[in-house]
């Protein structure tokens, strides 16, 4: 199981509900996933459309978890407003964190996102940070609060996978015992899988199911990558080498010459 | 007066944050307020006095990554 703060999760999968071709889909799309949290996010709504009524109807029906984001802040401020006012909507303390820096790779700003996390944090807010595998604002992350950190594969809606596998590997050695759900970039479910061998502890897929000519059934893919990277990560990989090992006995091999 | 709803102008009656959701159509509906850039909570919604220009969003639940 894991165990995000005080809640445990069967899932590792997370998934985003944005970019779906139709409200119908993307139930389905979870359905398919067994995933236990989705992500939802805030934004105006007209009088006359009502159309986040609709969204919310639909997503309570789902009976999964809520993790609202603050996608599109820019400043800490913002992000921190952002927060309180899915508190207030979507009755939750979580809050996945987004303090965008930089507007071509919605690279995070870790300097306002490690001074938000430290504000929401000592206001009861389970933050889950959207970050890099930076090591020193992972640190400052926890040090903040944080008790979860979900580092980027790849910028958002990429679909390039694990961008620096080295820096991820670090990130994972360094804070063995803190979960570390990859967040973004995925593309596909080979790289979920190489996720979870790689140890992390969950991941959170949207535009590449989304966004998948069949998203039902790419959904249902993650779902299996998933489990098949946990499986595996638990099993232990046997580690890469550079020369081939023959895997037939040696012994009692014929000599024919 | 006129007040700036979610990016549009409007002119409204209502003396009170509360008053106003209900007079541009939100009556019941799921939404998270906020004023000049300061969240409002519900609670506090009927003691939230507009003046004139001044700045409200209302949000609700959206899809989102």
């Amino acid at each position: 199981m894991l165990r995000v703060y005080d809640t445990e999760l069967r899932s590792r999968l997370m998934l985003g509900t944005s970019r779906y071709p139709s409200p119908a889909v993307l139930a389905e799309a979870v359905k398919a996933s067994r995933v236990q949290v989705v992500t939802v996010s805030l934004r105006r709504e007209s009088s006359g459309e009502r159309a986040g009524q609709g969204f919310w109807s639909l997503v309570r029906d789902l009976g999964v978890r809520v993790l609202p984001n603050t996608a599109g802040c820019h400043s800490v401020k913002e992000a921190v407003t952002t927060a309180h006012m899915a508190r207030e909507v979507f009755g939750t303390s979580w809050i996945k964190l987004e303090v965008i820096g930089e507007d071509d790779t919605l690279h995070p700003d870790v300097f306002g996102l490690v001074e938000a996390a430290r504000i929401l944090s000592g206001e009861g807010f389970e933050v889950f940070p959207y970050t890099t595998e930076d090591l020193v604002v992972a640190d400052k992350l926890l040090a903040a609060g944080c008790r979860v950190l979900m580092p980027w594969g790849a910028p958002i809606g990429s679909g390039r996978g694990l961008n620096n596998l080295f820096g991820l590997k670090a990130l994972r050695a360094h804070f063995p015992d803190v979960p570390l759900v990859i967040d973004a970039g995925i593309g596909v479910p080979s790289h979920a899988a190489q996720a979870m061998e790689l140890g992390f502890d969950a991941v959170l897929i949207n535009t590449a199911v989304a966004q998948a000519a069949n998203p039902v059934h790419m959904a249902e893919a993650f779902a299996q990558a998933v489990e098949a990277g946990r499986a595996a990560r638990e099993a232990g990989p046997i580690e890469p080498r550079d020369l081939a090992v023959p895997s037939t006995p040696v012994i009692g091999t014929a000599i024919l010459r | 007066m006129k007040i700036l709803v979610n990016g549009t102008w409007c002119d409204t009656t209502a003396t009170h944050l509360a008053s106003a959701l209900d007079e541009l159509g939100y009556g019941g509906s799921t939404v998270a307020t906020a004023l000049n850039g300061e969240f409002v909570p519900a609670s506090l919604r009927s003691a939230a006095p507009l003046a004139e220009g001044d700045r409200l969003e209302i949000l609700a639940p959206m899809q989102g990554g």
